[in-house]
């Protein structure tokens, strides 16, 4: 599973994407990010309050219980504020 | 036949020059309207002297497709073009061009707007902005997602 990182998130955690294999418990995209947690004090931060936190797979906007696929591209990002 | 344009690009545009190449090799374009956002050097009490944009590459094309694909759905387009920059930005430097055009007014107008709404929440970019006090991410804005979601009613 790759998961990308942007804007805060990305400055917080230290990278922009990593290359992971969750265990099979994780199914969604919250369980995903508290098991982020787990890895490191930057994730723990960037994730502490998932109200401020949105959420892609495979490109599309989706909502944080979304359930995931191993091969699935998962992004994590704050609101967007383009244009 | 409908001229699509649709560009991520880190340098600026003419926007003369890409007006021209919208409306290129046809004349059924009776009006064509643009939008063209800019860096301001204010942004509540903070004077702005930078501002860095960061995207998503890959999703940010696909959902300016789907965006225009949206209004060439809803409105007669002869063209539709959505330019974005990303990267290192300074007051007065463009951002976003939005041009529409159609056989007639109406559609060209409504059109460029539902595109510039609804491109603000959902094309993925965050906005950097940096003032005398330091760098800090941009709050997304309530009066956008009111915006675009008054796009949703019909």
């Amino acid at each position: 599973m790759k998961v990308l990182y942007f804007a805060w998130l990305r400055t917080k955690i230290g990278c922009a994407q990593e290359e992971l294999s969750p265990p099979a418990n994780v199914g969604d995209v919250a369980a995903l990010m508290e098991w982020l947690k787990g890895r490191s004090p930057g994730h723990a931060e960037a994730l502490a309050d998932l109200s401020a936190v949105r959420a892609a797979v495979n490109q599309e906007f989706v909502s944080l219980d979304h359930v995931l696929a191993a091969d699935d591209e998962v992004a994590m990002f704050p609101p967007i504020t383009g244009g | 036949m409908t001229a699509t344009i649709i560009r991520v690009q880190e340098e600026d545009f003419d926007v003369g020059e890409e007006l021209a190449r919208l409306s290129e090799g046809t004349a059924r374009m009776g009006a064509v309207v643009c939008f063209v956002g800019l860096v301001r050097d204010v942004a509540g009490v903070d004077a702005i002297e930078s501002m860095t944009l960061e995207h998503y590459p890959g999703m940010t094309e696909a959902k300016l497709r789907q965006t225009v694909s949206q209004a060439e759905k809803r409105w007669p387009l002869e063209g539709c073009l959505v330019i974005h920059r990303y990267g290192h930005l300074e007051p007065r430097d463009r951002i976003v061009l939005v041009a529409t055009a159609s056989c007639h007014r109406d559609a060209a107008f409504e059109a460029c707007r539902f595109v510039i709404d609804w491109l603000k929440t959902s094309a993925p970019f965050w906005k950097k902005e940096k003032s005398a006090d330091g760098e800090y991410w941009v709050e997304q804005e309530h009066s956008d997602r009111e915006a675009a979601r008054r796009w949703e009613k019909d």
